[in-house]
């Protein structure tokens, strides 16, 4: 059945409100990030000022930001991969055997707060003189990685049935022949699922590189703060630098889309 | 369905006819899969993850301060008797966890609820509305955290702005002793709403359209259909939703650490339990009070989830 034409008016009219409120302090943080300091401080030209790179000069060249890219895509990118490597057979395995406590301990680490680990952690890190490394930061970032992986694949192996495996067996193959030929690539997406989402949280994980990082290997959520000083704030700079830090993401987010959605919801709605 | 799974290749005479072509290294890791797969994950999760806690516990129980290669020595709970009686910063970081977690989740379920329901039904334009939807939601919370400064700074904001065009006086949002935590609250509700949205969504789309067509034919209003049908059979995953969002806004550091500083602001106006654990151990090195704060928070979150979970259960399905 349709909605009725009032209902539609006022879905339209509620949605567009949503949609401006959402959209609307992006696309200004956008905006500012092209103002020189001048424009932004001037209130009458918020929205008459003439677009200039400036910003973006500041941030991609005195303020080093292409390494501190390249060090956010190294850690993101290895991280998700190492967690990949040790979560889905994991997940296989618990969702197989009906693993529950180990799941459990597992996904207590989506509950624990990141800073009980990052004392211990700075305890013997720093005693090994590791502190400032890439290991441990791409160390601490399995720790967010690992569990999400392990969740959203379990939820994925959960569905497929294990008569596809069954079959295999009798045709021959080992189990871990079947695991490797038959699940494995029926689960490509659910891979890419857990291995996006596993990105992007890495990208945007703040505290355990505001602790563990050194100055060379800065992520960008972290070295947005070189744009904050105890004076004053070099605004313009610092949209600049939360543009360039938040935008490759959301782009990324948007091309996989389905995959994202899937993600974040994954076991949502099985009760 | 185990005997057919399991190779039997400890009974003596079963095993050579399928399995010859294999090595013995092949055929032991076939039959211990189970633990050969998920022991490198578990071993991660030991060493990085249980011993850690372990080991915060431990500290909770010392006077452990200044570097962390200082001698500590063991001083059983006085740390815990220290912590519970401290209301100068203790507590008030503990009421504005709750306060804060409480008022973003009450937020977010509802306006949450309110778009997920307008999405429900196919309609054109939908693909746009969840593009806006998905875009807060992966955004930098650091980087969202700058934006909302620049959109709340007292001076040249827009915030105040507009307040201004509607004939309202400029408020100091972030840099007001009192608006502050409301202010961060409200940062919050903006990036993390899309989140509930989607996942209530999830679950409207898994409903069966049946008992809402048997609802209308009884002549119930839209009102009593969602009261009555739709919010009953969603409830399980409305559960879901404040399990997930609860725990992390509990959590909540990056949009407060990015708008207010070390120790929640001047006044520690915004400091929950997570910032004033983080500045104790990294801005004062306090390692062993910090360790306390720490167990005392996870019991809390352990607590919520317990009961959340428990209702969960409670209501049946």
């Amino acid at each position: 059945m349709k909605p009725s034409k009032p209902y539609r008016v006022f879905r339209t009219s509620a949605l567009v409100v949503v949609v401006f409120a959402l959209m609307a302090p992006l696309l200004w943080m956008i905006a500012a990030s092209f103002k020189t300091n001048v424009d932004i401080y001037d209130t009458a030209k918020a929205f008459a000022f003439s677009p200039s790179l400036k910003n973006y000069e500041t941030v991609l060249q005195q303020a080093n930001y292409l390494q501190f890219i390249g060090n956010s895509l190294w850690v993101a990118f290895a991280a998700t991969t190492l967690s990949l490597l040790l979560g889905v057979p994991a997940a296989y395995s618990m969702s197989r055997f009906s693993m529950k406590k180990s799941a459990l301990v597992v996904l207590m680490a989506r509950v624990i707060p990141g800073v009980s680990l990052l004392v211990p952690w700075y305890y013997v890190f720093s005693n090994l003189k590791m502190v400032g490394g890439f290991t441990v930061l791409i160390l601490s970032h399995m720790f967010v990685s690992l569990p999400l992986i392990v969740y959203i694949m379990m939820g994925y192996f959960d569905g497929l049935p294990a008569e596809l495996e069954e079959a295999a067996l009798v045709d021959g193959l080992t189990h871990i022949g079947a695991f490797r030929r038959i699940t494995l690539p029926l689960s490509v997406a659910g891979v890419a699922t857990a291995g996006i989402l596993s990105f992007i949280f890495s990208w945007n994980n703040f505290m355990f590189a505001l602790v563990l990082s050194g100055s060379d290997t800065k992520t960008l959520p972290v070295a947005i703060f070189d744009f904050v000083g105890y004076a004053s704030i070099d605004w313009g700079g610092l949209m600049a630098a939360a543009t360039v830090v938040t935008l490759p993401i959301m782009l990324i987010a948007l091309f996989v889309q389905k995959y994202v959605v899937s993600g974040l919801t994954a076991g949502a709605t099985k009760g | 369905m185990s005997a057919v799974l399991t190779p039997r290749t400890d009974s003596p005479e079963a095993p050579a006819a399928s399995l010859d072509t294999t090595s013995a290294w092949s055929r032991w890791a076939n039959e211990h899969r189970k633990w050969l797969f998920a022991a490198p994950a578990m071993a991660f999760v030991a060493v990085l993850i249980v011993f850690p806690v372990a080991w915060t516990g431990y500290l909770s129980l010392t006077d452990a301060e200044g570097s962390v290669r200082a001698e500590s020595e063991f001083i059983g709970f006085q740390n815990y008797l220290d912590v519970l009686t401290d209301t100068d910063r203790f507590w008030p970081a503990v009421w504005r966890t709750v306060l804060f977690t409480g008022v973003v989740l009450f937020f977010e379920v509802v306006l949450g609820m309110a778009i997920a329901l307008l999405l429900w039904r196919p309609f054109r334009g939908e693909k746009w509305v969840r593009v806006a939807i998905l875009l807060p939601l992966v955004a930098t919370p650091v980087a969202v955290g700058m934006m909302w400064r620049l959109i709340f700074d007292p001076n040249i904001g827009m915030a105040n702005q507009l307040l201004g065009w509607i004939g309202i006086g400029p408020q100091p949002w972030l840099a007001g002793q009192h608006s502050a935590l409301p202010t961060t609250m409200f940062i919050d509700i903006w990036q993390w709403t899309p989140m509930v949205v989607l996942i209530l969504l999830a679950g409207l789309t898994s409903l069966s359209d049946e008992p809402q067509e048997a609802a209308r034919i009884d002549g119930a209003s839209s009102w009593q259909r969602f009261r009555h049908v739709t919010l009953p059979l969603l409830m399980p995953t409305v559960i879901v939703a404040i399990l997930l969002r609860g725990i992390d806004a509990l959590k909540t550091f990056d949009i407060l650490y990015a708008t207010k500083g070390r120790g929640g602001g001047s006044f520690h106006e915004v400091e929950t339990l997570n910032v004033y654990a983080y500045g104790l151990s990294f801005d004062y090195n306090d390692y062993g009070v910090s360790s306390t704060v720490l167990i005392i928070f996870f019991l809390i979150i352990i607590g919520v989830m317990w009961a959340l979970t428990y209702r969960k259960k409670g209501l049946g399905r």
